[in-house]
């Protein structure tokens, strides 16, 4: 892909990333913080590319430490941002038995 | 082992942004919230599977085994934190991704003869040293293992100058000679602009400097995926650090606050105290 295309997608996702979060309510801040914080761990896919290229035992060793931290982030945004968002559906359920 | 060819890994990887957007904009509202987070997972996923059978890769099953490792430490971690403690475990996680990235950009460098791929390389490794450090130095805040009060020492500007103009002469060295000395000089700068950018800031302030930090880390990754040539991660990387950077604005006046008071409010006196 040439540079101008690969700016024209750049442009084009900052305008989407701007417009999709504009209309957060303060309550969603923390876990939308959390789930974007999730998706940048894709960089595994980066990881998995360099250490599956990797011919140099030093170079593998790098790129498999980058795997893994590239998976904590990943695995584990997802799921601390799913149990943010069930400790606010719990709420619900209880208040409404309560009246 | 047959492999997809191009057009069906830049398909699968079209549908994995698409559920990043989704996931997006699901999480922006209370009843789509939990289904967002969902898709985003599922189109992480996909991504992942779409990666091995793309290009012919070797070492396979030390990958496997080092996702493996990860998920074996993330998931239990992220399972059993008290709701008191996810903003330091989302820094923690913020950290390693940026530190990842700076990883991947460093291993590339020796593949890289474009000047324009190695400015790529140059910003990918500072701004992930940079929000590594930092998100340490977050979780330290919070977990109360330093000091959550503004910590400044005579002539941290100048210090903090200093090691700014080392890092863009060590970047442009990197550029111009693509040496593998300076970008570990450029890494450790990385990670004292890091420390030095975070420390002065006070406690309260403190999430909206992850939030800050995490559009930092997006930023990181979509430079990555110039530095491997890869659309996913720049588009991902790009959403990131846009939704990140609106997220901390938003987060910043909800607290009354302005982002440079936050961050370099301490030098004029007028920080949060922690």
């Amino acid at each position: 892909m040439g540079p101008v295309a690969l700016l024209t997608v750049v442009v084009l996702a900052v305008f989407v990333g701007f417009e999709v979060v504009s209309k957060v309510t303060s309550k969603l801040h923390t876990p939308l913080m959390s789930g974007a914080n999730a998706i940048h761990g894709i960089i595994l896919v980066g990881a998995i590319i360099v250490a599956g290229q990797a011919g140099d035992p030093w170079v593998l060793g790098i790129a498999l430490l980058a795997v893994v931290l590239a998976t904590v982030n990943l695995v584990g945004g997802f799921v601390v941002t799913d149990r943010m968002l069930e400790m606010f559906s719990v709420h619900k359920p209880l208040r409404k038995s309560a009246q | 082992m047959s492999l997809l060819t191009p057009e069906w890994t830049a398909l699968l990887y079209l549908v994995a942004a698409v559920c990043f957007i989704l996931a997006l904009k699901g999480l922006s509202s209370p009843k789509t919230a939990r289904r967002g987070n969902a898709i985003g997972a599922a189109g992480a996923l996909v991504a992942v599977i779409t990666v091995f059978f793309s290009a012919r890769l070797e070492n396979i099953p030390l990958i496997l085994a080092a996702i493996a490792v990860g998920s074996a430490i993330a998931v239990p971690v992220a399972r059993r934190v008290q709701m008191t403690q996810m903003p330091q475990l989302v820094a923690l996680f913020n950290g390693v991704g940026g530190g990842a990235a700076a990883l991947v950009a460093a291993l590339e460098l020796s593949h890289s003869e474009d000047s324009w791929v190695r400015l790529a390389v140059v910003f990918t490794m500072l701004v992930g040293a940079v929000s590594f450090a930092g998100s340490a130095v977050t979780v330290g805040k919070l977990q109360e293992l330093i000091s959550t009060r503004p910590l400044l020492f005579p002539g941290m500007p100048w210090v903090m100058g200093a090691v700014m103009l080392g890092a863009v002469v060590s970047g442009a060295l990197v550029v111009l000679s693509g040496s593998v000395g300076w970008s570990l000089a450029l890494l450790g700068l990385g990670l004292a602009a890091g420390l030095l950018l975070v420390l002065p800031v006070g406690g309260a302030d403190v999430p909206i400097v992850i939030s800050l930090l995490n559009a930092f880390t997006g930023l990181a990754v979509a430079a990555s995926g110039v530095v491997l040539g890869n659309v996913l991660l720049l588009v991902a990387g790009t959403l990131v650090g846009a939704s990140g950077t609106i997220l901390t604005k938003v987060m910043a006046s909800a607290m009354g606050r302005g982002v440079t008071g936050i961050m370099f409010g301490a030098f004029k006196g007028g920080s949060t105290a922690g």
